[in-house]
């Protein structure tokens, strides 16, 4: 079943072709690595795939009334925005608002909901401390789980371990891992390539205005693909740990 | 939560009956009120029906507008020193009643003030939704209400200046203070369908501005239609802010205060924050209402002097909070 399929977006800003031609489909029980340097359009990716950024091409959920949308995908932003000091529960829980009917309050479903997204992300000590004076990565971490708890079958996040330890870097895209192993999936947009081939079941590389490569992580890493749209050379291993892929230095 | 809409609900409850109950017509409390409901036939029930009951209407009713569009607008800016008067309702409102004051309309009829006041609310927010357009964030909406305040200030400066007669020029500035004095049913009545409207369209915003702590994009993938959010929360303070300056003028800081003391009672939730506010605003109106009343019977004490007084110190200790929270 196809979560989100996208044919043929385009996107212009200002005058200015972002990206054009782009045409992919995201499955049950992905976990996608939107990869490719900056100024590339993955965050304008996204945003058009929901909607939030015309564009010319279908997309399966930008053609969705808002309601039905943001019941399919939920979506993270990169900037990591709480705009009052409301405590952490109270923030998860904001994931909740489109199961909620006009002036229905919070039911049992939501906190559980609420309850699986905080210790997903190993939040439970910090559910009544106040979001705007967490640090910068429990901040990110609230907002996953706020992102987490509106329960979609697909979740898009631009940048969501940006500014994490490694441990948590670590724990969030296991934590995707297991949301795409019950059969949801999640596309996030990562400059870790070392934790894009080892926690992304395929890669997607955005670069040049158009959509370079898509597929598994060796497919889509080659040496060719990196010196040409990254403009570095790297270390890509497959050990008995996993695969290993270390940049090693810039190529221009 | 709610013990504090019980609070503030009492609050509001014994505070309109005192309004009900302070007047120079000096009469036990219980025989006034009794007059509200009884004819007596008497100067007692005319004093109650016709001055003191659109008197403590209208400060319930204008501390709900204020307080609504206070707590919609600081919840949609997301910024705890917006004020509904940001997006320049107050100032052309302001503009109209000068200009009816000027050319003698508000001598000619009784209506003519606040009905040219609200025709210049109206206009303000016209322009101001015309040159702001559309979609947009809310940068250009501050943008905006900042130009045709400023320009409603600088025409009413005008027409002030020009004023032939000394007279007129002491009505508008007596008026631009604000006062809920001699006021009749009729004000009421010309207030309350506009109030109404405005505050079913503030009350359908709660969501949205919960939505919008995470920022607008998120709050649009959530569901919210943003545009739709802005246009409800626009029309509705110029309906409700409007009509409250064209039957009493200029209120200041109400819309500002109330929200940022009530914030932390209701979690910082800028939902809830716009049911709080509206009784929040109410008890804050009526209270100062009755202040004017008591500290200088005699004096005419206007009203928006009074909430200005009172309201500057406590937004200087806010920016002191704000200030050692380091947001």
């Amino acid at each position: 079943m196809s979560l989100l399929s996208l044919h043929d977006m385009a996107v212009s800003l200002r005058g200015r072709p972002v990206f054009s031609g782009v045409s992919l489909t995201v499955g049950a029980g992905e976990v996608v690595g939107l990869i490719g340097p900056n100024g590339a359009g993955k965050t304008t990716l996204m945003r058009a795939a929901l909607g939030l950024v015309p564009a010319s091409g279908r997309s399966s959920l930008a053609d969705l009334p808002a309601r039905d949308r943001a019941r399919r995908a939920a979506w993270m932003p990169q900037s990591h925005e709480i705009a009052w000091p409301v405590d952490v529960e109270t923030l998860v829980t904001l994931g909740r608002i489109p199961h909620l009917g006009a002036g229905q309050s919070v039911r049992p479903e939501d906190r559980a909901a609420v309850d699986r997204a905080l210790s997903q992300m190993g939040l439970q000590d910090l559910r009544h401390r106040t979001a705007t004076r967490l640090s910068g990565g429990e901040q990110t971490r609230a907002l996953v789980a706020r992102t987490l708890a509106q329960d979609t079958p697909l979740v898009l996040a631009d940048e969501p371990i940006a500014g994490l330890d490694p441990a948590h870097q670590i724990s969030t895209m296991q934590c995707f891992q297991d949301i795409a192993a019950q059969g949801k999936s999640v596309v996030v947009s990562i400059h870790d390539l070392g934790l894009a081939v080892r926690h992304c079941t395929r890669l997607i590389l955005l670069a040049g205005g158009r959509l370079v490569a898509d597929g598994a992580p060796v497919d889509v890493l080659t040496p060719d693909n990196l010196r040409a749209e990254f403009g570095i050379s790297a270390h890509f291993v497959d050990t008995p740990q996993g695969p290993v892929f270390q940049p090693l230095e810039v190529l221009r | 939560m709610s013990r504090l809409m019980i609070l503030l609900a009492v609050t509001v409850a014994v505070l309109f009956a005192a309004s009900l109950a302070i007047g120079p017509a000096a009469a036990p409390v219980g025989r006034s009120l009794s007059a509200l409901f009884v004819d007596d036939n008497g100067p007692l029930s005319m004093v109650m029906r016709e001055i003191r009951l659109p008197r403590a209407l209208l400060g319930l009713m204008i501390g709900i507008s204020l307080g609504m569009a206070g707590a919609g607008m600081q919840g949609y800016l997301r910024n705890p020193l917006a004020d509904p008067g940001l997006i320049g309702v107050s100032g052309s409102a302001a503009l109209g009643a000068v200009i009816a004051i000027h050319t003698g309309l508000s001598a000619a009829f009784v209506l003519g003030l606040p009905l040219m006041a609200l025709a210049g609310a109206l206009g303000g927010v016209f322009l101001v939704m015309l040159l702001a357009g559309p979609q947009g964030g809310s940068q250009t909406l501050i943008l905006a209400g900042i130009a045709i305040s400023s320009l409603s200030a600088a025409l009413s400066s005008l027409v002030l200046n020009l004023s032939p007669n000394p007279f007129a020029a002491n009505e508008i500035v007596f008026w631009m203070m604000g006062s809920l004095a001699d006021r009749s049913m009729t004000h009421v009545w010309l207030a309350l369908p506009l109030m109404a409207a405005g505050w079913a369209l503030l009350a359908s915003l709660p969501r949205g501005l919960d939505a919008l702590t995470l920022g607008e994009d998120a709050a649009e993938a959530l569901g919210i239609n943003l545009t739709r959010l802005r246009l409800k929360l626009v029309i509705g303070t110029a309906a409700c802010v409007g009509a409250a300056t064209a039957v009493a003028g200029a209120i200041g800081f109400v819309g500002l205060v109330v929200p940022h003391i009530l914030r932390p009672y209701v979690a910082s939730r800028p939902g809830p924050l716009i049911w709080a506010s509206a009784l929040g605003g109410a008890a804050m109106v009526l209270a100062a209402d009755i202040v004017v009343r008591l500290i200088l019977p005699t004096q005419d004490l206007k009203l928006g002097v009074l909430t200005a007084i009172v309201g500057a110190p406590l937004f200087l200790h806010l920016i002191y909070k704000t200030r050692r929270a380091g947001v």
